[in-house]
């Protein structure tokens, strides 16, 4: 009884600290007097120069990421000169108030304006037409919030499979303990239930690692991003850059396995009329395209969407003003963000089989 | 808008980590992982095998226990089969040579009975005929001690073969 009233206060004191940074990004937000959730939504969910972890916007704690441009040559800087430097605020043409931040430093001649990076003109100003800014842009190869976030469950990733390899290097082919027990499982779902099940038996081996990365990179990830605090909350697998990628990947991968039974379908349909046959060429090829970008749409639009929904949630209380809101906001949340651990195995899950599936289909043999 | 805009820089970077996750997992984790899988499961099915196997030969094996253990039987019927008859045998043997050489005993018997019989009845006619011969000579001594008595009996001689 003890020991679990000693893990209940542990646990409140979690849950209260929590809390208290998950409800940081509303701080700002809530002392003033319109508080714009469309706003703080997009500003979460797209990627940033710095990775918040407490306080104001401006002047809070957080993690200034190094900012790497190409521009005649590269040049590196913190990105802290953005957010440390000079707020300039200009009423466009359109009689649009708009802010900007000036760098300063190493960051002078620069400016940060809705996290893009524009060079200033000659007059040492952003120059906006409507709400875009039309001012040259460096190459921007920052690491971005998005770019720490893929680095880190990148690593994590790695630490996590290479202990698991070494486990089985150490013990050789003996019954799984530990990390290997609970991850066997899943490589074998992949391998068996993913891979096997979808891609001719005599194929399907080369495409396992491919499908495996693919399945832990997103699962893991969107569990990362699921965390509200620094490492997590970074909306990577909801990214359209980030399910662009994957997505071209498994393209590339059907592409360049496509034997000629594949082929055959697509440019000459057999089996019917030859009109139809020239008809059909053209849908087949815009299905080559169409199958990896709904893989691309479907994983971004998911995150996406449950990020949005757990913040909108969790917004109920700072549009009412009212703490007490939180007994109806902080459950359904915490319903959502359930939901989200399932949506996160899901769709890895799902971008994992549809890639096997869309292999298989390349590499399958004439059967008629 | 830029929401749905890919990012040039970020794709940058994906491209590079991913590729980076991907060769060192592919060589480093998922490689040594799925080996050991497949061997262990090889392992597993291969023992699943012999035990199955073995489990065959011990019922082969029992059945040929089994056979044996009927032939040994039915092989030991068979000699105690044989063993009881040939008893049998030699005890109706035996009878019969007893029977014969009772009978053999029992003729040599009645042979020498028979040859006594006969040489006994062959001294007693020798010793009958010597007596009688005896007899007839004293008979004859008397008859023809005078020659009357010759007389007459020359005439009961001679009356005896007319009459015949």
């Amino acid at each position: 009884m003890q020991q679990a009233g000693k893990f209940s206060s542990l646990l409140q004191i979690i849950v209260f600290a929590l809390s208290f940074f998950v409800f940081q990004p509303f701080a700002k937000a809530a002392e003033e007097e319109n508080f714009n959730v469309g706003e703080m939504i997009m500003h979460h969910i797209k990627d940033a120069h710095e990775w918040h972890i407490t306080g104001p916007e401006h002047g809070g704690t957080s993690i200034y990421l190094p900012v790497i441009l190409h521009d005649n040559g590269f040049k590196s800087f913190s990105s802290k000169y953005f957010y440390h430097g000079k707020e300039v605020t200009v009423t466009s043409k359109d009689s649009l108030t708009l802010h900007y931040m000036e760098g300063v430093g190493p960051a002078k001649g620069y400016a940060l304006y809705h996290e893009e990076i524009y060079k200033l003109n000659n007059e040492g100003a952003l120059h906006f037409e409507g709400e875009h800014p039309h001012n040259a842009a460096p190459t921007d190869l920052s690491v971005t919030k998005n770019v720490a976030s893929l680095l880190l469950g990148s690593l994590l990733i790695l630490v996590i499979m290479l202990s698991v390899a070494g486990f089985y290097r150490k013990n050789g082919a003996v019954a799984p303990k530990g990390l290997a027990k609970f991850l066997e499982p899943i490589i074998v779902m992949v391998r068996d239930d993913i891979a096997k099940a979808n891609i001719d038996k005599h194929k399907y081996h080369k495409y396992v690692p491919y499908l495996l990365t693919i399945f832990f990179f997103i699962w893991i990830n969107n569990m990362l991003g699921l965390i509200p605090i620094i490492p997590g909350g970074a909306n990577l697998t909801g990214n359209i850059t980030i399910t662009l990628f994957l997505a071209f990947c498994t393209l590339l991968v059907t592409v360049f396995s496509g034997n000629k039974n594949y082929w055959g379908h697509i440019f000459w349909m057999p089996g019917i009329p030859v009109p139809m046959k020239i008809f059909m060429i053209p849908i087949e090829l815009i299905g080559i395209f169409t199958k990896p970008f709904a893989l691309m749409i479907r994983l971004f639009a998911n995150i996406t969407a449950g990020h949005i929904i757990v913040l909108a949630l969790i917004s109920i209380i700072f549009i009412n003003k009212n703490i007490a809101w939180a007994g109806l906001s902080v459950p359904m949340a915490l319903f959502i963000s359930v939901l989200e651990i399932l949506v996160a195995f899901l769709q890895g899950f799902l971008f994992a089989m549809l890639s096997a599936l869309f292999i298989g289909a390349a590499v399958e043999e004439a059967h008629h | 808008m830029d929401l749905i805009l890919p990012d040039f820089g970020l794709l940058v970077w994906t491209g590079l980590v991913f590729s980076l996750l991907m060769f060192l997992l592919a060589k480093f984790a998922w490689k040594p992982i799925l080996n050991a899988v497949n061997t262990r499961e090889q392992k597993i099915s291969e023992a699943l095998e012999l035990a199955e196997k073995t489990k065959a030969e011990m019922q082969a094996l029992k059945a040929e226990n089994d056979q044996i253990l009927k032939e040994a039987r039915a092989e030991r019927d068979q000699i105690l089969k044989e063993a009881k008859e040939a008893a049998l045998g030699m005890v109706e043997d035996a009878k019969g040579k007893a029977k014969d050489e009772a009978a053999k005993v029992v003729e040599s018997a009645r042979q020498t009975i028979n040859s006594e019989k006969a040489a006994a009845m062959a001294e007693l006619k020798n010793h009958v005929a010597s007596l009688s011969l005896e007899i007839a000579e004293k008979v004859v001594r008397q008859e023809l001690s005078s020659d009357d008595k010759q007389k007459a009996l020359a005439t009961q001689l001679a009356g005896e073969i007319k009459m015949n």
